[in-house]
């Protein structure tokens, strides 16, 4: 059985009074897409930061180990696995797109061949090729973010850390992101992606973690996530006061809105749910206009969890 | 690949990252190369003839040849400034987060900044040099092997700067702090026998300017130019360039070291 690519017991981290991270336990099975999903300040940055070896962990978090090393004891080949994209941009403003892919290839101790060709490569590969040779401080959001990750890219890396990768960036760079980040775990690296973004993680994620002050407030696919909230209903809706009504007597335990002649009826969205409903329509000869079935989002479900009104209960 | 090898590799890869920003953005430089030379001019054309006399009734050429080797440690005084500043300023690049998560030597990027540093001090001391030779400035009897260690004390001098430097950019949060901080490094040259001699000084600060780092290298490069007595002061300089260099470098690397923010 393989190693986790990423596996963390009770990572903690405090400054001073303030409690950043409280027990976070992670485990990442390699080639595939994990998300860290939270609140600005939920402390997702510091995990990565810990993670990616940038700062220290308190002393009272259990054992690390990022691509089969121990953080502590092994730093460096923690280092040598990994590669990081930050949420603010890791390139050198000073100098042009391609010494920065240079930069990466020499430290990285590629020979110059391989190292010309490894960056000519990666340029193309993120459509910087007209900029390449512009400085870097020139670069828009998400040229700069492309650049970010192409120099990320230059070392191989096995696991592959992504804070908050399209933060700050318009739909179509972040579409392109996206894109990216698939081919990324396709070719086999494992992929810890921060976001808050709910969409983000439930369309790239194939485990999502709800970070919340500094705990994980419940972890699973999207899916199991989106079932942890009630709120699923089927929608029907009337132009026929007369269809509403009777439809309102036949469905007794639905909702009733008058206004819009619309009702709703609590359900899982699962068939067997729907057709008992259908039937009875059916039953009674009538007719809806609309029929809209609404199951939980993960927006449900993060405000769910995150709601600082409601205390909450285990899920996990 | 070993240790050393890992080391020399990613510094020299440091070192052609600091050397391709100096080539990129000069302006640094010949600002803070503007400082000495100007110096020089107001010291010797301006200043020259009271001051002169005031060493011991000589002329302006006489002053000239007295002030030309503080002005050349002044050179490296105000070089090491823009190596503060520009270090503090790397700092707050997202880059240096990159390096930190890279599996290269961690003090890389700390040589990179020294070696490329030292090297602008040098060329910057041999341009000032060169203006002070062009104005007149000649060294008397001094040959082949004084000039090699005149130019060897200056290098490492200017090495024990900056790594001083290095840590004063290391702790200031940001380009004017670390400008601010740094600043000593350039008056302090005033306050040693770069301008004036030592016993034209208040008897009580004597034992200061005469002990603190810049007159023990002005006095030991006057021996070596000029043909003055040494002394113990040729080993007063290297003790405290290679003191200074020491306590930067285990400064610096341990306050790299740490947590960034």
């Amino acid at each position: 059985m393989n190693d986790p690519a990423i596996a963390a017991h009770g990572l903690r981290k405090s400054y001073g009074d303030k409690v950043v991270l409280d027990g976070v336990d992670l485990s990442v099975p390699e080639g595939t897409i994990f998300s860290l999903l939270g609140p600005n300040g939920a402390g997702k940055t510091t995990a990565v930061k810990i993670l990616t070896t940038l700062i220290s962990p308190d002393p009272a978090s259990g054992a690390i180990r990022v691509g089969g090393h121990d953080l502590a004891t092994a730093p460096q080949a923690v280092r040598a696995a990994i590669g990081v994209t930050g949420q603010f941009s890791a390139v050198d403003n000073l100098i042009t797109g391609e010494e920065n892919m240079l930069l990466m290839a020499d430290l990285h101790h590629l020979s110059k061949v391989e190292g010309r060709r490894t960056a000519a490569r990666l340029i193309e590969r993120f459509d910087l090729v007209d900029a390449a040779r512009r400085p870097a401080s020139t670069y828009s959001g998400g040229m700069k973010r492309r650049l970010d990750l192409a120099m990320t890219l230059v070392g191989n890396p096995r696991v592959i850390f992504l804070d908050e990768p399209t933060t700050g960036l318009d739909p179509r760079s972040r579409h392109d992101m996206w894109v990216i980040i698939r081919e990324l775990v396709a070719d086999g690296a494992t992929v810890f992606l921060t976001t808050q973004y709910l969409e983000e993680a439930d369309e790239l994620a194939d485990r999502i973690a709800v970070l919340h002050d500094g705990r994980i407030a419940a972890e699973g696919t999207a899916s199991e996530l989106k079932r942890l909230v009630p709120g699923g209903h089927v929608r029907l809706r009337f132009t026929d006061p007369d269809a509403y009504r009777a439809a309102a007597r036949a469905l007794g335990r639905a909702s009733r809105d008058d206004e819009a002649l619309a009702l709703r009826v609590p359900s899982d969205g699962g068939q067997r749910d729907l057709r008992a409903v259908l039937d009875l329509l059916d039953a009674n000869a009538i007719e809806a206009d609309e029929l809209t079935v609404h199951t939980p989002d993960l927006d449900d479900v993060f405000f769910a969890l995150t709601s600082p009104r409601r205390p909450l209960e285990s899920v996990r | 690949m070993s240790t050393v090898a890992l080391t020399a590799r990613d510094s020299s890869t440091m070192l052609r990252r600091n050397l391709l920003h100096a080539r990129r953005y000069p302006s640094l430089t010949l600002n803070l190369l503007l400082t000495p030379i100007m110096l020089l001019l107001l010291f010797v054309y301006i200043l020259g003839d009271a001051l002169g006399s005031g060493i011991g009734g000589g002329d302006r050429s006489d002053y000239l040849a007295y002030v030309v080797p503080g002005l050349l440690l002044m050179t490296i005084g105000s070089t090491v400034i823009g190596t503060a500043v520009s270090v503090s300023n790397d700092m707050t690049e997202g880059i240096i987060a990159r390096f930190r998560t890279m599996a290269i030597h961690r003090g890389s990027v700390l040589v990179g900044h020294v070696v490329g540093s030292v090297l602008q001090s040098v060329l910057s001391v041999v341009l000032v040099g060169a203006v002070a030779v062009a104005i007149g400035f000649r060294s008397t009897d001094a040959g082949v092997l004084d000039w090699l260690a005149a130019l060897g004390l200056l290098a490492l001098f200017a090495l024990a700067l900056t790594w001083i430097a290095v840590g004063m950019g290391l702790v200031s949060p940001n380009a004017e702090a670390a400008s601010n901080n740094a600043m000593p490094l350039i008056l302090l040259p005033l306050l040693s026998s770069a301008f004036v001699p030592l016993h034209a000084m208040p008897g009580w600060f004597q034992p200061i300017a005469e002990y603190q780092p810049f007159t023990p290298a002005i006095e030991t490069l006057r021996g070596l130019l000029l043909g003055a007595q040494i002394g113990h002061n040729g080993w007063l300089a290297v003790g405290w360039c290679v003191g200074l260099a020491v306590l930067g470098y285990v400064w610096s690397t341990s306050r790299f070291d740490r947590d960034p923010a």
